[in-house]
């Protein structure tokens, strides 16, 4: 039996139903972040399973990971502080924002803090260009929007998820 | 102002469906079902003038009318992919006033005869798929979608997809693709989409704002809607404002309004009462406007933009001041399409590679002159030279930059540009 398949089964029919049973192909993007909210990112083993699932190769499943930017195939953070750089934003300070969340952190964009917290990212345009600085949040609960915000909100924000990982 | 698209801000709670409804909601949809024939529905919006919202500015009704009516099953996809960098628009039209929006998704497939319509939401867009599913589920709930509907055979399903961080999925071939649970990257066309869609099947793929002006086509007429904006671009748009303004944000006004009402009297103007210097008014993939009192005084239409050497696209309003260098612009922009060129057309692939190292060259300080030619002769060679615009897009605001801008390159290099290197550059953008 397929780990996947039996861990969220009811979950893969309702998404398999979306598409004509014979492009179940389709599924393979929705497929992915069931995958990924097991650790935050995908794995090998993953990809064979979603590729029996919808009966394609599993490096044809590799591929989808390596071109979509949402999809990860190494362990990050349990969070993932997104902030959009992009022209827009950094018309309103976004650089320097990214800059200051990096040193309170003591962390480079892309890199994770030492207590695997937190991953600071600088990514594209995030269709919020009116509330910069702003950045998302990647992490198994979804994704959400955080939107005008400052460094200290920000840390604040990390400190939040600190505490909530030590009571875990 | 907010008379067809953002009513949510005029109307209270019309995000919720028993007060859409309230305000005729689903009053069209029902009508059009039970009453008109789809290619009456589809000559309606044709008579309506309204063009495609996403960009491209193509007659939506006319788009609808090229559907193959020999080839079965058909599919309407929307474009929520919303990825301009400057773009906001869509995400606050389908947040706040969802059902109007998805009114225009059933009118679209009704009038193309589709049964199955799917919403294709950039991945980031996650908390808004999951309310647009909780408005489905509610519209299910009261027989607005489904078998049936209101009695007659036409029945239609709705669903949401969520991409993955790609914005190249915003091009309607590679978004398909993308559907398809592919690697997004554009088709070769034609075939375009409303003879080989999704599945190879005929699709219409229409963007969120487009679709969200059918429901009040359809309530108050063809006259009506007629009765904003211009001739050739009738109706209101959604102009999302960005950059150095004190009030950036999303305001509908008529098309046709000037870029100065629009900055000035609704944005606030520039922040800390500093100078404007440029306007893109296609968010990163315009060209550079000099922001003089001629094009402040431009209308923002379809037909009027260009006259000031820009298009109006999907109207990303991006408000540079005084205080910009133009290197380091088309750093950011260069930096932006290198990473999401998709690979598959050579030029684009390389040579937005290209152009960024140029870009982070010259913003460096470590330029001559040879390395600005050099940028806007890549930039000459991607234009028009690949499936789909991106490639196009990369190189807009490095070569009105160029021409435009002039004295930015000059501090940079810290030299005058010699004549026989400027005869150069000229020859290039002729070429």
């Amino acid at each position: 039996m397929n780990p996947l398949r039996e861990r969220y089964g009811q979950e893969i029919d309702d998404i398999l139903a979306k598409y004509p049973q014979e492009q179940k192909r389709s599924a393979v993007m929705p497929l992915l972040y069931v995958a990924q909210r097991e650790y935050g990112y995908v794995t090998r083993e993953h990809l064979g399973q979603i590729g029996e699932i919808l009966a394609i190769a599993p490096t044809e499943v590799a591929s989808i990971v390596g071109f979509y930017t949402l999809y990860h195939d190494t362990p990050g953070g349990k969070y993932r502080l997104q902030i959009c750089n992009d022209l827009p934003c950094a018309l309103r300070g976004a650089d320097k924002f990214l800059e200051g969340v990096c040193d309170h952190l003591g962390v480079k964009p892309g890199e994770t803090s030492e207590d695997g917290v937190v991953t600071v990212e600088a990514v594209m345009c995030l269709a919020a260009c009116d509330k910069a600085p702003m950045f998302q949040v990647q992490s198994a609960e979804g994704i959400s929007y955080h939107e005008n915000q400052t460094v200290q909100s920000t840390i604040a924000l990390v400190d939040g998820w600190r505490k909530k990982e030590e009571t875990k | 102002m907010n008379d067809i698209l953002l009513r949510h801000r005029e109307i209270k709670d019309i995000g919720q469906l028993a007060v859409y409804r309230q305000h005729e909601g689903f009053e069209g949809f029902k009508r059009a079902v039970t009453g008109m024939q789809p290619d009456e529905l589809t000559e309606m919006v044709k008579a309506s003038g309204l063009r495609g919202r996403g960009g491209a500015g193509f007659s939506t009704g006319m788009k609808w009318s090229f559907i193959d009516k020999n080839a079965w099953p058909h599919y309407v996809v929307v474009n929520a992919d919303e990825s301009e960098p400057g773009t906001f628009k869509d995400r606050e039209i389908m947040e706040s006033n969802p059902f109007q929006f998805l009114e225009g998704v059933a009118l679209c497939a009704y009038a193309v005869g589709a049964h199955t319509a799917y919403i294709y939401l950039r991945g980031e867009f996650w908390q808004l798929a999951a309310h647009l599913d909780a408005s489905i589920a509610e519209m299910e709930k009261e027989g607005l979608l489904g078998d049936n509907l209101f009695g007659s055979d036409y029945s239609l399903r709705i669903y949401t997809h969520l991409g993955a961080g790609a914005y190249i999925c915003g091009e309607e071939t590679a978004l398909l693709e993308s559907l398809e649970g592919k690697l997004g990257q554009p088709r070769l066309r034609p075939p375009f989409p409303p003879s080989f869609g999704l599945y190879g099947k005929p699709t219409i793929v229409n963007n969120v704002e487009t679709l969200a002006n059918v429901p009040l086509i359809v309530q108050k007429g063809v006259d009506w809607f007629r009765g904003f904006g211009t001739e050739k671009s009738p109706g209101t748009k959604v102009f999302s404002l960005s950059g150095n303004v004190v009030k950036p944000g999303n305001y509908e006004l008529p098309l046709g309004t000037t870029f100065r009402e629009l900055i000035y009297t609704h944005g606030g103007g520039i922040t800390d009462g500093r100078k404007i210097k440029a306007i893109m008014p296609a968010g990163a993939s315009s060209s550079l406007i000099v922001a003089d009192d001629k094009a402040l005084d431009t209308p923002m239409d379809y037909e009027s933009v260009p006259s000031v050497g820009a298009m109006l696209g999907s109207a990303s309003i991006i408000v540079v001041d005084e205080t910009v260098s133009m290197d380091w612009l088309i750093n950011k922009t260069m930096h932006f399409f290198q990473h999401e060129s998709c690979g598959k057309c050579t030029p684009c692939r390389e040579g937005t590679y290209w152009m960024r190292h140029l870009t982070e060259r010259i913003h460096h300080n470590q330029a001559t002159w040879d390395d600005v030619i050099l940028l806007q002769d890549v930039a000459s060679n991607v234009k028009g030279k690949c499936l789909c615009a991106l490639g196009d897009f990369s190189t807009e605001a490095v070569i009105s930059s160029i021409t435009r801008f002039r004295g930015d390159f000059e501090a940079k290099v810290g030299a005058p540009l010699s004549a026989p290197a400027e005869a150069e550059l000229k020859e290039q953008v002729s070429n």
